[in-house]
């Protein structure tokens, strides 16, 4: 257990501080929700029914792009290896390694939406569901995204590549995350019913997460 | 004759050798039998003769699964079994599985044209084909990524599987998109019952396209082996000069 809290620790630290990259991801979903308004039009009204859409497609594409550093640095200076020959169990590791990255890069773009959403004309009602489904929804994004940046870590090869395979899977999140937050704006459907079946995406990605990112480390090094 | 006895390469060649002009002719066969009799089925009374479209759409829909399904118990070989083939099997079966779902697409569409009077409609069903599509893509760039065959084939494995337990979960939350952002607007295929001068035809066609695949497969495995035997020659070649 101390192993676990130490990694988390070491992560969260090694993300925070120069060369960590970890904020970056908070600066793109800036960034990109900011352009949104001169693709559209700086039409208000759209905006906010476009609101919860934008911000779940900017903190999709902001934690995909983040997660490139989950495995990467580590792989590079070698202590990649020492994890995986460690006494702890990789899956426990690598559950751990994600929880840390969803510290360090998710938290951030959650504290970041009532600001961007103020940008989109959000009221507060709407800008407190969606970061109520993002809270829920984007531990799934790290934890299946992992799958990808184990793959990716294991081939040498990243970017374009961890995208195209990660995207697709994150398509029921994308759903379910955009379909709550509308649900608790306009309606007509509850916002409980998606908001469970996010919860329970995110529940099922803690278990088949860990366990795919430590098989394809574990076949992939050698 | 067991699956073990199929780890051997050289046996296994030389029994697709045996095995594969009698698939091909089985496949031909059942092929123009299906094929004539969809020509000479009746039109539907409400699609008229586009109803035809449905003896390839269909069988090409279920085979764009069913390659996964075999995708997945080929990367349970890799990853498990270490069975020599798996990764050949999973390697071959991935180009001819995103050519039938591509098909599926391509028929469905037109098939679309007519019947809802639009190319593409974002049908629950035709969506979550799209995503499959993409799957099948994205897998194919894996394999391409890497030159070692080995590294590939536990990767893309891993990725197979995690597709397939994603895929029901992708294909349930498009549904759920979909009666919520646009409730039946789609026409749907007239009712649950087919009647048998549609069935038999379809039936037949499924079995063709089903060896159709398994003849390819067999083929594309065939030629995997042969190239990755050509390729350790060439190395071996090169290391010799070098020497």
């Amino acid at each position: 257990m101390t192993a676990l809290a130490a990694l988390i620790r070491r992560d969260i630290k090694i993300a925070l501080r120069v060369g960590g990259g970890a904020l970056i991801g908070v600066l793109f979903f800036l960034t990109v929700t900011v352009l949104m308004p001169f693709a559209i039009g700086p039409d208000l009204p759209l905006l906010a029914r476009l609101g919860p859409a934008i911000l779940w497609l900017g903190a999709l594409l902001a934690s995909l792009l983040t997660l490139d550093r989950l495995f990467t640095a580590d792989h590079e200076d070698g202590s990649l290896d020492l994890i995986v020959m460690g006494q702890t169990p990789l899956e426990l590791a690598c559950a751990a390694k994600a929880l840390a990255h969803w510290l360090a890069a998710g938290v951030p773009l959650i504290a970041a939406t009532p600001v961007l959403g103020l940008l989109l004309n959000l009221d507060t009602a709407a800008t407190s569901a969606v970061a109520l489904t993002l809270l829920v929804g984007t531990p799934a994004l790290t934890f299946t995204g992992m799958i990808g940046a184990a793959l990716a870590v294991t081939l040498h090869r990243g970017g374009l590549l961890l995208a195209v395979l990660v995207l697709p899977l994150s398509i029921p999140v994308l759903i379910f995350g955009v379909a709550a937050s509308q649900a608790a704006i306009t309606g007509p459907l509850s916002f409980g019913t998606p908001f469970s079946i996010l919860c329970a995406l995110s529940l099922v990605s803690f278990v088949v997460g860990p366990f795919a990112a430590a098989a394809s480390l574990r076949h992939g090094l050698d | 004759m067991t699956l073990i006895d199929l780890a051997n390469p050289s046996k296994f060649l030389a029994l697709t050798a045996r095995v594969l002009p009698w698939l091909a002719g089985a496949t031909a066969i059942l092929l123009l039998v299906g094929l004539y009799q969809a020509a000479v089925a009746p039109d539907d009374y409400q699609q008229g003769a586009t109803v035809k479209i449905m003896f390839i759409h269909v069988p090409n829909a279920w085979l764009s699964m069913f390659v996964w399904g075999v995708m997945s118990i080929a990367a349970l070989g890799t990853l498990v079994w270490r069975h020599p083939l798996a990764d050949v099997a999973a390697k071959a079966a991935a180009p001819i599985g995103a050519a039938f779902t591509f098909l599926a697409l391509v028929t469905g569409s037109l098939w679309g044209r007519p019947m809802w009077g639009t190319y593409w409609e974002w049908d629950a069903r035709l969506t979550s084909v799209l995503i499959l599509f993409l799957m099948y893509l994205g897998l194919m760039a894996l394999w391409r990524a890497v030159e070692d065959p080995s590294r590939a084939a536990r990767a893309a494995a891993v990725l197979t599987l995690v597709g397939a337990i994603n895929l029901p979960i992708i294909k349930f939350s498009v549904d759920w998109w979909n009666t919520l952002h646009q409730p039946a607007s789609v026409m749907r295929m007239g009712g649950p019952s087919l009647d048998n001068a549609f069935l038999i035809p379809l039936l037949v066609m499924a079995v063709g396209f089903s060896l159709l695949f398994m003849t390819l497969h067999l083929a594309a495995m065939r030629n995997e082996i042969l190239r990755r035997r050509v390729r350790s020659l060439q190395m071996m070649q090169a290391s010799q000069q070098a020497a």
